[in-house]
């Protein structure tokens, strides 16, 4: 069999588990954030907690709790690292500097897990389980609530009569609790995925202990040193929340956290699993399920075709190191091969995992640009848990508008006019991350001393900012690794970077779920765009990549097409 | 102001509550049940996959390691042991910095660019020597014969693997160093040579200490 035959193979065995998924997860998603039960556990969380989990929040409330509770996790995780050196269970590791802790502690509440430490070297047993893994699952969970919030802004008033959570009177403007989201989130989703996925990893070879580092001996005589820990339990929740951040340096290369070419395309079904079941979830709660499915398919049409683009510019492994080889292998392990490293770098970057079995700075010049490209369409497609989906209909909220545009109709999205508040709130949403990354970069580019972390230089060079500040601001994580991103300049401009990018869209989005509730929803007529077609899945495909391209095509020219083009 | 200011740090403090109660369900109780069941059912592979021979452990099936010549003095690196199969190029290896008192290894790829000049040097070096120390006396190699996985990192650095064609291309070199038979040494290639799992997910594969341990009490036996 060819290596592009198994490729071929191992992206159609991915699509059919997906499928498989599909309906029951969306389905159980749906009615996870539907219910207007507790269970016993919750009841007894929201005591501690101190919160009524069936007052129904609208927006301002709702983001108050957002950000409090982010703010939270914040000030913990950085006091944690700051006082690692002083922790028991920390391997006697030494505590981690202030710009360094902020910049965690900020990728992790964010979603994001950009890393300027190598974790073997870096983190203790304490922060890496009690504070690195524990924001896997929150941040996760945050990103599901908010999206929860927007489809009950579309759903609301639909769903009449109905009490609790599911569906409050229509016009209060409620948008569910968030104390309930964010635990129902973790409780009944991710945590029971997350332990049968780990045992998965353990019985291919990912490694669960709490042995620290222990010398192991060597064959040609003499030992080497590793370092154990809690490598599975992690693993899974940084694939399954779209985290990524490593146990180790290597990232999900190492063998310990990827053993093999199972547990390779299991982490990528991993990554992709809850975004594309959260259209379902989606069509679900506002009451056609195939107004899901047409988002579903401009999400797998996106992602399909990065697949094969990535393929194509990899196997063919243009670039003179690469010819002068045979083949594009550097940063890429052996037991994964060009075309599973392949998807699993689309894979991480169209959504906010940036977990990487392969290092990206090594891809090809163009292999590079897809999947910065990637992550500058604003990792929608699926996109990170949660925020793969508010960010996907942003987007078809600006494809009705153009739409609407076109013929000289008000727009309307499932029933809700898009107005000029609404369409102020999307457009505000999409400006944020594209100002923050050229901003950041052109400010990076044009001091002194943020180059000299450049490992490369030219075109890739300018790649390796360009693809730091998109990574952070899109809360992706993933990296040019040769960057040298442990300076206090890029800690705390990526620092920034990341809280920025993933909470003042979030504002946006909170408040256009609150303006949508608010609506009486409008019958739908003859005139009225059909969203669950596929000519809207047409022309939201190609509204995504247009905005995209004009975004960022000066700052890609100048970086990976310069490089591509030239190899 | 002083009732918004009161409001605020109520709220932080159900954030701050929420937090912890979260962290005990996912930092402690989580990784500790899961540890406590891989431990149990899968022993081995949580512990590292550790590998014995001649009853000593000499490594871990999954972490590749070197197969070198003592240090000389005088030079950077330790020359590789021509004896044995020798894994790929592992240049984005690292030492820990921080934690000193530590002799970690720090995974990592060298994040080299394909138009990088130092990577196109380290290739042509790599192939130069590849082919150099594989031609026998009746065996000779071409420089289109080397696979690109034995000139290039891996991601990790530690890839525990070398392709098929990288270890049929040392099968030669490592039977005239060991005095054995050409075909017996082909032969515990072809054995130790894995093919995709369940046929089609990740690549053909060679594990280095696996073989070499296999070579070991083939060179024992004769």
């Amino acid at each position: 069999m060819t290596p592009f035959l198994a490729a071929v193979l191992q992206l159609v065995a991915l699509i059919g588990a997906l499928a498989l998924a599909y309906r029951p997860l969306g389905d159980h998603m749906a009615r996870v954030y539907s219910s207007d039960r507790h269970l016993r556990v919750e009841r007894w969380m929201y005591r501690a907690i101190g919160a009524d989990p069936d007052a129904d929040m609208r927006w301002p409330a709702y983001l108050r709790g957002v950000l409090a509770f982010s703010a939270a996790g914040v000030l913990f995780l950085y006091l944690l690292q700051r006082l690692q050196g002083s922790l028991p269970g920390s391997l006697g590791f030494s505590s981690i500097d202030p710009d360094q802790a902020f910049n965690t502690a900020a990728s992790f509440v964010s979603n994001t897990n950009w890393q300027s430490y190598s974790g073997e070297q870096a983190m203790g047993h304490v922060v890496q389980t009690a504070g690195l893994a524990v924001q896997n699952f929150v941040s996760a969970a945050v990103g599901m609530a908010v999206a929860m919030t927007l489809v009950r802004g579309f759903a609301r008033t639909r769903a009449q009569g109905s009490t609790g959570l599911g569906g409050a009177p229509h016009g209060t403007g409620g948008l569910g609790n968030f104390w309930a989201d964010l635990v129902r989130g973790v409780l009944r989703i991710l945590l029971p995925i997350s332990v049968v996925g780990a045992l998965v990893l353990v019985a291919c070879g990912a490694i669960q202990n709490f042995a620290g580092i222990h010398e192991v001996g060597r064959f040609t005589g003499g030992s080497q040193q590793w370092n154990g820990g809690a490598v599975a339990s992690q693993e899974v929740i940084k694939e399954l929340g779209t985290n990524g951040g490593g146990y180790f340096n290597a990232n999900s290369s190492h063998p310990f956290e990827n053993p093999n070419g199972f547990s390779n395309l299991f982490e990528i079904f991993l990554i992709l699993l809850i975004p594309f079941a959260l259209t379902r979830t989606f069509g679900r709660m506002v009451g056609s399920v195939r107004q899901g499915y047409a988002v579903l398919a401009t999400m797998v049409g996106i992602w399909i075709g990065f697949v094969l683009l990535m393929w194509a510019t990899e196997f063919a492994g243009h670039g003179p190191a690469f010819e002068a080889a045979g083949g594009a292998m550097e940063g890429k392990e052996t037991r994964f091969g060009i075309g599973a490293s392949s998807i699993f770098a689309v894979s991480t970057t169209l959504t906010s995992t940036g977990a990487v079995d392969s290092f990206h700075s090594s891809y090809t010049g163009l292999g590079g640009g897809i999947a910065m490209l990637g992550m500058q369409l604003g990792e929608i497609a699926p996109g990170g848990v949660g925020s793969g989906l508010y960010g996907m209909l942003i987007m078809a909220i600006i494809a009705v508008f153009i739409a609407g545009l076109m013929v000289g109709r008000t727009p309307e999205y499932l029933g809700k006019k898009i107005g000029t508040r609404e369409i102020k709130l999307a457009a505000c949403y999409l400006l944020v991350t594209p100002a923050l990354v050229l901003c950041f970069t052109a400010a990076a580019m044009s001091l002194d001393t943020p180059a000299h972390s450049m490992t490369n230089s030219g075109a890739h060079g300018f790649s390796e900012v360009l693809y730091a500040y998109t990574s952070g601001a899109n809360n992706n994580g993933s990296a040019f690794a040769g960057l040298n991103a442990d300076t206090q300049w890029f800690n705390t401009t990526i620092g920034l970077a990341m809280l920025l990018g993933r909470f003042v869209p979030m504002v946006f989005v909170l408040a256009l779920a609150g303006s949508l509730a608010q609506q009486r929803p409008i019958p739908a007529t003859a005139g009225t765009l059909r969203t669950e077609k596929p000519l809207f899945t047409g022309l939201l495909v190609g509204v995504i990549m247009i905005v995209a391209g004009l975004t960022y095509f000066p700052a890609l020219a100048l970086g990976p097409l310069a490089e591509g083009l030239a190899a | 102001m002083n009732t918004s200011v009161r409001s605020t740090a109520r709220l932080l403090w159900a954030g701050l509550r929420a937090l912890l109660v979260l962290t005990l369900v996912c930092g402690v109780l989580y990784p500790l049940a899961v540890t406590g069941v891989a431990q149990a059912a899968f022993h081995d592979k949580a512990n590292g996959s550790e590998v014995q021979s001649e009853g000593r452990v000499v490594g871990s099936r999954l972490i590749g390691q070197r197969y070198d010549l003592p240090l000389k003095k005088g030079r950077q690196t330790p020359a590789p042991d021509l004896k044995w199969f020798q894994p790929r190029p592992s240049d984005g290896l690292g030492q820990n910095s921080v934690n000193t008192r530590y002799k970690l290894l720090v995974s990592g790829a060298t994040n080299l660019s394909g138009d990088s000049e130092e990577l196109l040097e380290r290739v042509t070096d790599a192939k130069a020597a590849v082919v150099e120390d594989n031609s026998t006396a009746d065996h000779e190699v071409e420089p289109s014969d080397v696979p690109p996985d034995a000139v290039t990192s891996s991601a990790s650095g530690l890839d525990p693997h070398i392709s098929p064609a990288y270890a049929e291309l040392q099968v030669h070199r490592v039977a005239e160093r060991n005095h054995l038979a050409v075909e017996r040494v082909a032969e515990l290639v072809k054995r130790h040579t894995d093919g995709r799992v369940l046929g089609f997910m990740g690549e053909p594969r060679v594990n280095v200490l696996e073989l070499n341990i296999a070579l070991a009490e083939l060179i024992e036996k004769d």
